[in-house]
């Protein structure tokens, strides 16, 4: 699972600090040197629904893992699922395609 | 020194692509562009150069090929014409506003309906906005020197930008001309047999091209991109002086032809440059006191150079082969208006259109236009069509 939520902001504090320079001081065609800062967006602050695991129908098959578009779902410690929120964007394809119907998405509140 | 050749266009293009001792050609084959990728599929499988020749599917994989190739350092060449142009639109925008130095001949063609194969510029027009650096070549010794300077100035690390060298479809691509082919040495002394990429994907300095540009963001490198592709011009310019001093060819990115004392002046570019030539020393045996600009350098547009170039002119007659439909005119007609009115500059621009669809620009037909202007039948809002009959 992920870093802390302030501390990957503070990384992409810094990944973004010479963007607000204006045009002039902007990298080379906004080339990234470092590898994976794709990691410091969460895209799990687009969703509204999450995905919640129904641990009595869950048989660790993994096909959700196999189809989540994001790679935002782990094998937790029980052997099951675990979905990492702060990418998950919701999109349910994990509840689609669960063959035990494990999987149910439901609608966050903020 | 080199040695004096007869070489058809086309091969005079292919040539260019193996003495810049390209690394990788994508191609797919159109007419009137096929001559040149076909003479490269030939001078590889031969063993005459050592690059890697990718058969893809369509245009806008060799495209795509060429950019893989291109972020990984590789030197870079393409063809295409007309449709092939089109179909690899969106990819062009990538190529320049990521920034990869490719280099691309185009063999200009009418874009379709109807099925048309021949030359004119529709093509490159329909992508005049795609960020490139575009050159106009009139001929077989052009279309060589323009495309291997255009390896010099693409991978110049001020530039950093693709450019697409134009000539036209058939009139240029399918003549066989007089070309002076240098030496390999002369031109290792000009370009380099490998590019140095400053940018490139290698596995132990991880680079990202192209990653999510957001609102906040988008536009200042859409900016950057605008002040890179303007400010080639200066680089363009260098290569240029040092082609000459090497070469003993000298470009520049407009060509005057009898100038001087001229008071009505035509502006084109391509292969029609020669025809209008002809037609500018007959309308001086009548008389006139006519001139022409040969506009070698498109994008970036020299604003600069023309303004000093028309500074003495009455009426700058603009001849396009690509009507902007349902705007107000031709590309370089709209552009120079456009320049001239926010400079405040007294000068009538009249707008022609000519030689669509491959319709021949005949001798007698740039005197028309310059008779027309000269008996005053050219109003400033309106253009005016060269076709069969009524324009």
């Amino acid at each position: 699972m992920g870093e802390a939520r302030s501390e990957v902001e503070e990384k992409r504090g810094k990944l973004e600090a010479p963007l607000k320079e204006g045009w002039r001081k902007l990298p080379h065609a906004l080339l990234i040197f470092e590898p994976a800062t794709s990691l410091y967006y969460y895209t799990g602050d687009w969703r509204t629904f999450k995905p919640v695991r129904d641990r009595s129908k869950c048989i660790a098959c993994l096909l959700c893992w196999v189809y989540c578009p994001e790679g935002c779902i782990y094998i937790a410690s029980d052997g099951g699922i675990d979905v990492d929120l702060n990418y998950c964007k919701g999109c349910g394809i994990c509840a689609k395609e669960c063959p035990l119907g494990a999987i149910t998405m439901v609608e966050e509140e903020k | 020194m080199g040695k004096r050749i007869a070489v058809e266009d086309s091969h005079a293009a292919a040539l260019a692509a193996k003495m810049a001792n390209v690394d990788v050609i994508a191609a797919y084959p159109i007419t009137p562009q096929t001559h040149i990728v076909e003479e490269l599929s030939r001078m590889v499988s031969d063993g005459e150069f050592d690059a890697e020749y990718i058969n893809v599917e369509s245009e806008h994989s060799a495209i795509s090929a060429c950019i893989g190739a291109s972020a990984v350092g590789a030197r870079c060449f393409t063809a295409t014409a007309g449709q092939g142009l089109a179909l690899m639109h969106e990819i062009l925008f990538i190529a320049a506003g990521n920034r990869f130095p490719i280099v691309m001949a185009v063999a200009n063609r009418c874009l379709s309906p109807n099925i048309n194969i021949w030359g004119d510029q529709s093509d490159v027009m329909s992508s005049r906005d795609c960020g490139w650096i575009q050159i106009f070549a009139e001929n077989a010794q052009e279309i060589f020197d323009l495309l291997l300077s255009a390896f010099k100035i693409s991978e110049d690390d001020r530039v950093l930008l693709p450019v697409a060298v134009n000539f036209d479809g058939f009139y240029a691509t399918h003549v066989v001309e007089r070309m002076d082919l240098p030496e390999e040495e002369e031109v290792r002394r000009f370009l380099p047999p490998h590019r140095t990429a400053k940018y490139k994907l290698d596995p132990d300095r991880p680079l990202t091209f192209g990653a999510i540009g957001f609102p906040t963001i988008q536009f200042e490198l859409r900016r950057q991109w605008e002040e890179a592709l303007c400010n080639s011009k200066q680089v363009i310019k260098e290569v240029w002086q040092e082609f000459g001093r090497v070469f003993g060819r000298h470009y520049d990115v407009l060509e005057p032809y009898r100038m001087e004392d001229a008071e009505i002046a035509f502006i084109l570019m391509g292969g029609s440059c020669g025809t209008c030539r002809v037609a500018v020393d007959r309308l001086r045996e009548r008389g006139f006191k006519a001139g022409m600009i040969k506009l070698r350098l498109f994008r970036p547009f020299p604003k600069e150079e023309i303004l000093e170039a028309t500074s003495k002119l009455k009426t700058l007659i603009t001849v396009d082969k690509h009507i902007c439909l349902g705007g107000l005119g031709g590309p370089l007609f709209n552009d120079l208006r456009a320049l001239f009115y926010g400079f405040q500059r007294q000068i009538n621009v009249a707008g022609f259109i000519a030689g669509v669809g491959g319709r021949d620009v005949r001798v007698k037909d740039f005197e028309q236009m310059f008779e027309k202007v000269v008996k005053g039948e050219v109003s400033p809002e309106k253009h005016i069509f060269i076709v069969r009959g009524e324009s």
